[in-house]
């Protein structure tokens, strides 16, 4: 079992990285996009002692106390069997 | 009067801070290893700059989960001063004992240069010795010394005169032009309710010498120096 983390600045917090990409992109000649936010993505390898619900619980709080900085990040869980 | 440097795998302005503490402010110091947990002897910690832990994950955010942190945090609530450089000050945001966060500079680069700062606040054990309104002339080094706070966050650093340093130009003029780094409000350095931590993203430690460009930074180690001295 995996768990998958995917982490993204809030909305209404200035994404710089995101911002250069996106002109980089515009640059290149690439048409319709209108932003790009840049974010992280983790990759959990769970050892199948947790069910999916712990395993999703356990996973969530520790996007929460290690993985985002609540200030400034959003956070999303998959758990994937 | 003893200081105390806390040092982190990647710490790099500890040596600085401790070089400020003995020859300047001519007192004892020792370098408090992040595993050490007694910070009982000390009457001011110093959160040097640096990449503890390789700024991996976020600058600050594995440090926080050091030993030593609990430590501090109990230290800081009981009212022991705590002085957080740069990499410190991100450290005190991570750990919730500033409000907000340090993101990645407005314009992506990593900027070391001299800038100016105001000072907001005079009534602070770290700005005591200074005049309000002085501008002092500081070294920063950071590529991730944004300040971000929610609105909610800005006005009470506002209403409660947290807001110890902003930027300004030569002349003490907040503008978005002396702005290095995109931060909210120009903010440069903030404290905490009890006006007992304090974190700021400039070196005062690398300007307290002339030979090195500045020594406008003095004022804030003999500001700590002088309310300990009121304090005994």
């Amino acid at each position: 079992m995996k768990a998958k983390v995917y982490v993204n600045l809030k909305p209404g917090v200035l994404d710089p990285q995101g911002k250069a990409i996106h002109h980089s992109v515009e640059l290149l000649g690439y048409r319709g996009i209108s932003d790009v936010r840049q974010g992280k993505y983790f990759e959990i390898a769970l050892d199948g002692t947790l069910g999916e619900e712990q395993a999703r619980d356990s996973v969530a709080r520790l996007a929460r106390e290690v993985l985002t900085n609540p200030i400034i990040e959003d956070y999303r869980v998959e758990i994937e069997a | 009067m003893k200081f105390g440097v806390i040092v982190f795998p990647g710490s790099n302005c500890d040596h600085d801070a401790y070089h400020v503490i003995s020859k300047h402010v001519g007192q004892p110091v020792d370098f408090i290893w992040h595993r050490d947990t007694d910070l009982n002897s000390y009457d001011a910690i110093i959160i040097p700059g640096g990449f503890s832990y390789g700024d991996y994950l976020r600058a600050g955010a594995l440090a926080r989960f050091s030993p030593v942190m609990n430590s501090l945090k109990q230290y800081a609530r009981e009212g022991g001063l705590v002085l957080g450089i740069c990499n410190g000050f991100q450290i005190l945001c991570e750990a919730g004992l500033l409000p907000g966060a340090l993101i990645r500079n407005r314009d992506l680069h990593f900027i070391c240069d001299h800038i100016f700062v105001r000072v907001e606040n005079a009534d602070t054990p770290f700005t005591s010795e200074l005049q309000p309104r002085a501008v002092l002339r500081l070294p920063i080094a950071h590529a991730e010394g944004n300040y971000v706070c929610d609105d909610a966050t800005l006005e009470e650093l506002r209403r409660e005169n947290r807001i110890v340093f902003r930027y300004c130009d030569k002349q003490g003029n907040v503008s978005a032009e002396a702005n290095p780094n995109g931060s909210r409000d120009n903010i440069a350095g903030i404290c905490n309710a009890e006006r007992n931590v304090l974190g700021l993203m400039p070196h005062p430690e690398r300007a307290c010498e002339d030979l090195l460009g500045s020594s406008d930074g003095r004022d804030i180690f003999r500001s700590l120096a002088a309310t300990l001295t009121l304090a005994v």
